[in-house]
């Protein structure tokens, strides 16, 4: 009796340390466009997965169906082993569990960079506001830019707004972080501060999805690279096998595309 | 010296060049004056033409307003026996022989303290909501809060003070009370409605949608006489639901509708990244609204927002039409009067001037806030 129990708890909580992230034959459309088509993924805790593809192929998309920014209408999601339906409250507990940093930084333009890092504890942690700016403070730190709390994220270049962007998704500790793009809209210059933030980060063990073009990120701390294409995934291979050695036509194509230059 | 500075010819290593002076009479008050008056020969015209202006017409003005001006007689006749000619200057002694009646209306005499202490609790009041590096804000507000129930009481009577009858409410104190009342109440249930005209919600969509869009296809007058006469007919009979009442309530859902409108084009700016980035950290619809949103929106629509105060202030001279004595109709009626009759110019300007000076300063606080908002995004 105990022996099973104990066998069963161990199975569980291998399950959990395992699989963080599992998706099941997902499927979504928006209206009648067939975006995401048969979806299979599962991350393990600690897994950094760069999700590429050419534009429109729906790796965006997936990702923003992880914390529910997008509804899918078939198959299964189920993040930190709660299963992701219309349910509000699973919805929340999966949002505090899950950090999301944007293309367009989405600061909150009316709160000083502090005051977006302390929003989330405050609000949703219920955290007393002193403690949660503190917490805001070390992010800050974290990513390089303590001296720009009291500003607004109008007076900061792209690439600090990034940066405060990502200390903003840190404050509520996540277990995932989804980046979507974070470097598409940044100057060149200023795609490398926001990088080494993301490098130190999953050297830290942070499980990331990470929907980005930027090749040499990918090979240097990618367990495994997702090429998406017309909604499906095409391929699926850690970083080395994927950029020497792609097996699709569509794989190698976009592949030369992007690293012609 | 300075022209040895411009040259070309000097030689700086690449990298390494000085900032300049700028050419003289580019900046200062010349500069200014070269740029905004003197620009081209049309502009230079038109500056001389506006000066010219200034001085063929502001002298005759002050002639008439101030210096021919007068004071403290008793009626028109005494005010003409003392110039040259009728007309000449103001007739101030007009406005000063009504001046109460003008402040107060048919407020009893010895009750009028009330309505002082109600306008000076009034200003208390505002001034936390209007500015927020006030000490204690929190408190404060809770007293801002509290205010129009003290102000009601104060001003109808009753639980100890002489009750007054609300017909006997006219003039200044009138139109700010309709006024006050109207954009405080009707600013926040604007903002209901706007959000709810943008809901997921059917039903409560089509309720705000029904309702704006009802107050907003019908003329003020129109609810104004409905409110006096016809929403008896919707209240059990005896029932006495006061006529002020009814006016206050319909300026302030009137009023609302055309807010929510302006509040709905300011949620329409906020971009979605704001809307998801909120939803991505857990917030739930009400604090995101009240957080992220609702700031952002507001602050967008403050030049709409304040636009609508201003028409609603001004059109609280409407209710003279339902028989309400305000400001304006204090006026009108006293031109009835034998002894000061032909005196229109001053009376009007009165009044003029009193809403200018209201409204004037709704203006310049919300440029003052916008300023405040401003955060470089």
């Amino acid at each position: 009796m105990t022996e099973v129990q104990t066998d069963q708890n161990q199975v569980r909580s291998s399950r959990e340390d395992d699989d963080i992230i599992q998706i099941k034959e997902m499927h979504k459309w928006y209206g009648e466009f067939h975006v995401l088509k048969n979806i299979n993924l599962s991350v393990k805790k600690g897994e950094r997965i760069v999700i590429c593809g050419p534009s429109g192929s729906g790796k965006s998309t997936l990702i923003r169906c992880i914390n529910r920014l997008e509804e899918h209408q078939k198959g299964k999601i189920i993040v930190d082993g709660i299963e992701l339906t219309g349910d509000l409250k699973h919805i929340e507990l999966i949002r505090k569990e899950v950090g999301m940093v944007f293309q367009h930084f989405n600061l909150f333009p009316h709160l000083t960079n502090l005051e977006n890092c302390a929003l989330a504890p405050i609000w949703v942690r219920k955290m007393p506001r002193k403690e949660a700016e503190e917490i805001g403070m070390n992010f800050l730190e974290r990513v390089k830019i303590p001296e720009q709390a009291r500003k607004f994220p109008g007076q900061l270049s792209g690439g600090q707004q990034q940066r405060v962007a990502i200390a903003r998704s840190l404050c509520m500790n996540p277990k995932i972080m989804l980046f979507d793009e974070p470097t598409s809209a940044l100057d060149p210059e200023m795609i490398a501060e926001v990088l080494d933030v993301m490098v130190e980060l999953a050297e830290e063990g942070m499980t990331m999805l990470c929907v980005t073009h930027e090749m040499g990120f990918a090979k240097r701390v990618a367990d495994s690279v997702i090429f998406m294409d017309g909604g499906e995934v095409i391929e699926s291979n850690e970083p080395n096998e994927f950029f020497n050695n792609p097996k699709s036509d569509r794989t190698k194509l976009f592949l030369s595309q992007i690293l012609a230059h | 010296m300075s022209d040895a500075n411009l040259t070309p010819k000097e030689n700086y290593t690449p990298g390494n060049h000085p900032d300049l002076p700028p050419p003289p009479g580019t900046i200062g008050t010349i500069g200014w004056m070269r740029k905004n008056l003197f620009s081209t020969p049309l502009n230079t015209f038109l500056t001389l033409l506006g000066i010219a202006t200034i001085w063929v017409t502001i002298p005759p003005i002050f002639n008439w307003a101030i210096f021919n001006s007068v004071w403290n007689v008793a009626s028109r006749t005494e005010c003409w026996d003392q110039m040259a000619y009728p007309n000449e200057g103001a007739c101030w002694a007009f406005v000063q022989n009504r001046f109460l009646l003008l402040i107060y209306g048919f407020y009893p005499e010895p009750e009028r303290w009330r309505v002082n202490l109600s306008f000076l609790m009034l200003i208390l009041a505002a001034v936390p909501i209007l500015f927020d590096q006030v000490p204690k804000r929190k408190w404060a507000l809770v007293y801002s809060v509290a205010f129009p129930f003290i102000a009601g009481w104060l001003l109808v009577g009753g639980f100890g003070l002489n009750p007054v009858d609300s017909d006997k409410f006219g003039g200044v104190m009138l139109t700010i009370i309709i006024g006050v009342t109207g954009i405080t109440f009707s600013l926040p249930l604007g903002v209901v409605l706007a959000l709810g005209r943008t809901s997921n919600m059917p039903a409560l969509r089509i309720v705000c949608v029904l309702f704006i869009e009802f107050i907003r296809g019908v003329p003020l007058i129109a609810l104004l006489f409905i409110a006096s006469t016809m929403l008896n007919y919707f209240l059990p009979p005896g029932s006495q639901f006061n006529l002020l009442m009814r006016v206050l309530i319909m300026v302030t859902l009137f009023a609302a509708a055309y807010n929510a409108e302006v509040v709905r084009g300011g949620l329409q700016g906020i971009p979605r990244g704001q809307f998801e980035a909120a939803d991505a950290m857990g917030l739930k619809y009400w604090q995101a609204m009240r957080l992220i949103v609702l700031p952002q929106a507001l602050k967008i629509s403050i030049p709409g927002i304040v636009n609508n105060f201003i028409g609603l202030y001004k059109d609280t001279t409407l209710v003279l039409i339902i028989g309400m004595f305000d400001v304006l109709q204090i006026g009108r009626s006293s031109l009835a009067d034998a002894e000061w009759s032909g005196l229109a110019n001053e009376i009007y300007l009165f009044t003029a001037l009193f809403f200018f000076a209201c409204c004037f300063s709704m203006s310049r606080y919300s440029l003052y806030l916008e300023k405040k908002l401003h955060t470089g995004l």
